[in-house]
């Protein structure tokens, strides 16, 4: 038996005029991996950007684990157990890929109420991290400006994954991807669900959600307009959801 | 691995480094300096004797404070106008609590607080109230130098106390105690800078807020943090001040402002944050004040010094535009 590890219930945020989610009401079991679909401004980057706690919802509730959650601050929502590789990546460009991996997470040495960080330590499981993923793997003393747009997405991906939190969330994780990454990022999503870590997957790619994903989620305009078992639906129903041609 | 095929280069050549524009744009500060140096050491003999050298060094110890201060502030993508008249504030307060017969250690005390307190202001505007650096440190400059003369009723408090006297005349060597203080604060500061997670988050909030922010890190109290510091060495820097001309004068003190910027640049800080040292704005303090002092020696008018700080720092400015 599954059940719900994160449950989104009439989840509503306007910017100013724009109603980017109203009434998002989804949920993701425990262990599977999930996908979010939709068109461009449908609102799936923003409703991520709640869970992760970047944005508050002005209405509606995130239940996280069983729990009512009010997240004021992404840094809640990494102690919780939600690891996000947002859609712009979220690195920083001037610092260092070992850096960028352990942002917020440094390792330090502590003498007291003084605690230096542990570079070495932090390269090292740095180039652990990173070879599980790349193909060509960046230097991790390397700087981020420097790497190509797929080896950033990689750098990216790594950090959500090697910190073992409860969920993962990757927003269109293999956009930058060549063929090779792409297919490692999805053998990565995979043994994340086998290591008993629940994703929640962005993707423009219906061939991948229908690949991987135990659950589909479809949003429109703002709106969660519909779910499926993935194994109880087709590409074409999936699509058809996504465009409006089918509703419910 | 793929690892060592990239690394290579880094290690690689100094020749192809000495070719790269963007290794000078680095080390801007340090070439300017040795530059200067020679020409001014071939001019006049004088420039490198011990007593000369000793006299840069606790003239540039002010000038090296601030600069600290004012990189924990640019590495965030901020500007600290008020750093100057922060110190002018702190150095009226502290011969405001001398002349009342407090002792030295409060009058210090007072001097710390009162520019901290500034920090802490600029810092809690900017970062709550979401409002440009500029613009706040721009208020706070008019606000704490205006400050300063009310509390000093715009007459200066003479101190005369052995201890500070120590402190301006005494020192390890051709080390000044001044200077020392100065090397302490330098070295501290680029312990916090690189070898803490502050350090990292600074650089992170200055490089990318939205990012550090998206990775938990609260840039506000980052930004609170940098103005608090670049307060509290401004206060430090007041107390040399005072220290250095005997006594406590509402005196403006733009030079400090614009030099300290100017130091922080000649440093090859990045003026859009996230990136920057320690060891470049202390070189680039240093040069600016061998330049003063060398043009002194030179015996050329006083009126060409500004011209040829603003003369160098453009240079550098345009050197930084080739920084990798
Ligand atoms: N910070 C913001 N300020 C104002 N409007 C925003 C903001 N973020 C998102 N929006 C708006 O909200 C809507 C949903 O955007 P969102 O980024 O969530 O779409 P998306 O489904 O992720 O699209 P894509 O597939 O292109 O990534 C869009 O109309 C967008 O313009
Ligand atoms: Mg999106």
């Amino acid at each position: 038996m599954t059940n719900t590890l994160l449950e989104c219930r009439n989840v509503s945020l306007s910017f100013g005029n724009v109603r980017a989610l109203a009434d998002v009401s989804l949920s993701l079991r425990q262990g599977e991996i999930t996908a979010l679909v939709g068109d461009n401004g449908a609102g799936k980057s923003t409703l991520v950007r709640c869970v992760s706690g970047i944005h508050r919802p002005d209405n509606g509730h995130i239940i996280f684990d069983g729990e009512e959650t009010d997240f004021h601050s992404p840094d809640e929502a990494r102690k919780a157990g939600i690891e996000t590789v947002h859609q712009n990546l979220a690195l920083v460009e001037d610092l260092t890929v070992w850096q960028n991996l352990f942002l917020n997470r440094e390792l330090v040495r502590g003498f007291g109420p003084i605690a230096f960080l542990d570079r070495r330590a932090m390269q090292a499981r740095a180039r652990e991290m990173v070879s599980t993923l790349a193909v060509n793997v960046p230097a991790v003393k390397s700087r981020v400006r420097r790497l190509s747009g797929g080896q950033r997405q990689a750098v990216a991906i790594c950090r959500a994954a090697g910190f073992s939190s409860r969920l993962v969330i990757m927003d269109e994780p293999t956009a930058a991807l060549g063929v090779q990454e792409t297919a490692r990022v999805e053998e990565l999503i995979l043994r994340l669900r086998d290591e008993g870590h629940t994703v929640l997957l962005i993707s423009h790619n219906f061939a991948q959600v229908m690949k991987l994903s135990d659950h589909v989620w479809v949003m429109r305009a703002g709106r969660c307009v519909g779910g499926r078992r993935t194994s109880e639906t087709s590409g074409e129903e999936i699509v058809s959801l996504v465009t409006g041609a089918v509703s419910q | 691995m793929a690892n060592t095929a990239i690394a290579a280069p880094e290690h690689g050549a100094w020749t192809a480094r000495l070719k790269d524009v963007g290794f000078w744009a680095e080390w801007a500060a340090l070439v300017g300096l040795i530059v200067l140096v020679i020409v001014f050491q071939a001019l006049n003999p004088t420039f490198l004797s011990a007593g000369n050298i000793a006299s840069m060094l606790v003239a540039a110890a002010i000038l090296i404070i601030l600069s600290v201060g004012q990189t924990f502030v640019i590495a965030t993508a901020g500007i600290d106008l008020s750093i100057a008249s922060t110190m002018t504030l702190g150095a009226v307060a502290f011969g405001q609590v001398y002349s009342m017969g407090m002792g030295l250690a409060l009058s210090c005390l007072a001097a710390i607080v009162a520019s901290g307190l500034v920090g802490v202001l600029n810092g809690v505007i900017v970062a709550r109230g979401k409002i440009t650096d500029f613009i706040v440190t721009l208020g706070t400059l008019s606000a704490a130098s205006g400050l300063a003369l009310i509390l000093s009723d715009g007459k200066p408090v003479t101190i005369i106390d052995a201890t500070l006297l120590g402190l301006s005349t005494g020192g390890l060597g051709i080390f000044g105690w001044s200077f020392v203080i100065a090397a302490v604060v330098a070295v501290l500061a680029h312990v916090l800078l690189f070898h803490t997670r502050f350090g990292t988050h600074l650089l992170a909030t200055g490089g990318a807020a939205e990012s550090a922010t998206a990775m938990g890190i609260s840039t506000q109290r980052v930004k609170i943090a940098v103005y608090t510091i670049s307060g509290v060495l401004a206060g430090l820097g007041a107390i040399l001040l005072v220290a250095r001309i005997g006594a406590a004068e509402p005196a403006a003190n733009t030079a400090f402002l614009l030099n300290s910027v100017a130091a922080v640049v000649l440093g090859g800080v990045s003026l859009f944050g996230g990136r920057g040292s320690i060891i470049g704005p202390v070189i680039g303090a240093l040069l600016l004040i061998a330049l003063v002092n060398g043009l002194t020696l030179l015996g050329v008018s006083q009126f060409y010094q500004p011209l040829a700080v603003g003369i160098v720092v453009v240079l550098a400015a345009l050197l930084t535009r080739f920084q990798r």
